[in-house]
């Protein structure tokens, strides 16, 4: 497959144009995760109210790989519940690591369907998943703190 | 008259510059990181393994003595090809962060608080790491020169600050940054080291492999530096030392080989070089590295010096013309080795190095072991370019021409062709 595959219109467009972007309040729990291969860092900020994700933002530094799957990821679990984006993320790295033999579902996963051809790029795996990383270990973060507090 | 440098001849002797990857030829540019071998180098190390292999010094026959001869040999030519004054003074490592391990481990056996040990900002992390252990072993201090804008490193600043005094107990700074691709000036370095008693460590691992070696005009007391670079093997590595100084340190590892009397009470310790080589040494590897110097040595240092300047005059000035192209280092081609480090507006190292793979252009993308250096210019990673004795104007050409590309589908100047499936 080429390069050009692999650079879909819709990862370079949200590459540009990130959505979601910048640190905001309020915010539950902020976590840090970096590709230490290549040196991409994320911040990464969750707010859950009445049991759905109210808002994702954050801080990146990083290749179009990575920005563009962090942008994509926001919009995908912001307004749903954390349980939907723990599935979201199953899915995700499923596909991802999947080594091309596993498809999303364009209903489900909307623009993460372009990140299909990552899989075929092994190099890039981990770009494609520090977005989904962060966001899966904010959330379970958020729900030991509730368990605890009840 | 010497006759014109044959770049073609040069590449014949390296089948893998003839692969092609994908529909493209290959146009390696990663030779700071390791260089390709010629099948001279390959040869020799494969003639080793079939016709003389044995392990070296403690086997006492036929193939041990050959085997030992040929390890001596690579010993006696690495001391020649760098000017040591005996082949003593060669102590061979795994690579030149282990040897660098070995001169931070034992200059540092005695040093405490109090004491400075001084380094660059610009150094690979090989020569920054180990001297931080030894600071936290021993309670000594760890300074280091800062750069200029330009890339040079910083002596005013440092001499302002009085960087280097009496609590100094060891410089050791890189010859050729392997990131901005700077020549330092060691030998004036090493007079300042001097001046106050400390002890002089180069890491020339992106030197030797360049440039005519002379420990003597480097003026420095060890050097560092791995065979893979230089057209050898990857496993082997070389630790020169001044006979005197190598004598007075401690032992690094311990095992075979290092020793002279050996009781459960206590042991005593072999003489230099094979006090620093524990255990079987890297025999085939320092046969490779025999050959990467015989075959290097034909060639010239001095011509492949100076193809690797008018190419890098070159490719500097070709870069600069890509749009959004920032240079890292000296810009121009002026105390300067083959590697140059750079970055393009708007795309992610990561993203040019991709790119530039699809179209068979080997570059480096990251932080090239050094991360510091990278937090001093204010950028996060960078692309890195590096030129040896087999890189062609061609090749410079296909890498502006991959620059100029990526750049344009990046910033969406390009119509893209990819976008639907």
């Amino acid at each position: 497959m080429s390069v050009e595959q692999l650079y879909q219109e819709i990862i370079l467009d949200h590459y540009r144009v990130k959505r979601n972007a910048g640190l905001r309040d309020p915010y539950d729990i902020e976590v840090h995760h970096v590709n230490p291969s290549c040196g991409d860092e994320l911040s990464l900020r969750v707010s859950v109210a009445d049991g759905a994700i109210s808002d994702v933002s954050y801080d990146a530094i990083g290749c179009s790989i990575s920005q563009a799957s962090t942008s994509v990821m926001s919009e995908l679990v912001i307004g749903g519940t954390p349980q939907h984006a723990l599935e979201l993320y199953d899915g995700f790295q499923k596909m991802i690591q999947g080594q091309g033999k596993v498809s999303l579902n364009e209903e489900t996963f909307g623009d993460a369907v372009a990140f299909e051809g990552v899989a075929q790029f092994p190099a890039r795996v981990k770009c494609a998943m520090l977005g989904w990383a962060a966001v899966r270990d904010a959330l379970l973060r958020v729900q030991a703190s509730a368990k605890e507090e009840l | 008259m010497t006759e014109a440098y044959d770049v073609e001849a040069v590449r014949r002797d390296f089948p893998i510059l003839a692969r092609r990857v994908g529909a493209y030829p290959l146009t390696y540019l990663d030779s700071g990181n390791t260089s390709q071998k010629p099948a001279q180098v390959v040869d020799a190390i494969a003639d080793h393994y079939l016709a003389h292999n044995a392990n070296v010094a403690r086997a006492m026959h036929v193939l041990g003595a050959e085997a030992t001869a040929a390890f001596e040999g690579a010993r006696t030519a690495v001391a020649a090809f760098i000017g040591a004054s005996r082949s003593e003074e060669v102590v061979f490592t795994k690579n030149a962060s282990e040897a660098l391990n070995l001169a931070a481990h034992t200059l540092s056996a005695p040093l405490g608080p109090g004491d400075e040990i001084v380094v660059s900002v610009m150094e690979h992390h090989s020569n920054i790491v180990p001297w931080q252990l030894a600071c936290q072993r021993t309670g000594a201090t760890l300074r280091w020169f800062d750069v200029t804008e330009d890339g040079r490193l910083d002596l005013e600043a440092a001499d302002r600050e009085g960087l280097i005094n009496e609590r100094t107990k060891v410089v050791s700074i890189a010859w050729v940054s392997n990131v901005l691709g700077t020549i330092n000036p060691v030998s004036q370095v090493a007079a300042m080291a001097h001046a106050v008693g400390a002890v002089m460590v180069v890491d020339a691992s992106q030197g030797v492999p360049q440039l005519p070696t002379s420990v003597a005009d480097l003026g420095c007391d060890l050097l560092a530096f791995t065979g893979h670079k230089i057209c050898g093997p990857t496993g082997i590595g070389v630790l020169w030392g001044r006979y005197d100084l190598l004598d007075s340190l401690p032992p690094f590892l311990g095992g075979g080989e290092m020793i002279e009397v050996v009781r459960m009470t206590g042991s005593t310790f072999a003489p230099p070089p094979y006090r620093f080589e524990a255990g079987t040494p890297p025999i085939a590897q320092a046969v490779g590295l025999h050959a990467a110097i015989e075959y290097v040595s034909a060639i010239g240092m001095d011509r492949i010096a100076a193809h690797e300047q008018e190419l890098t005059a070159y490719a500097l000035a070709e870069m600069q013309k890509v749009r959004g192209l920032r240079i890292l280092g000296p810009t121009e081609a002026v105390d300067r080795g083959g590697a140059i480090s750079f970055t393009l507006e708007g795309v992610h190292p990561h993203d040019v190095m991709q790119m530039l793979d699809s179209r068979g252009i080997a570059i480096r993308g990251g932080h090239h072991c050094a991360r510091p250096l990278h937090d001093r210019l204010g950028v996060q990673s960078s692309c890195r370019a590096s030129l040896y004795l087999y890189t062609t104007y061609a090749e410079i050409d296909r890498l502006v021409e991959g620059l100029d590309y990526t750049g344009s589908f990046f910033s969406g100047r390009l119509a893209t062709t990819g976008g639907a499936r």
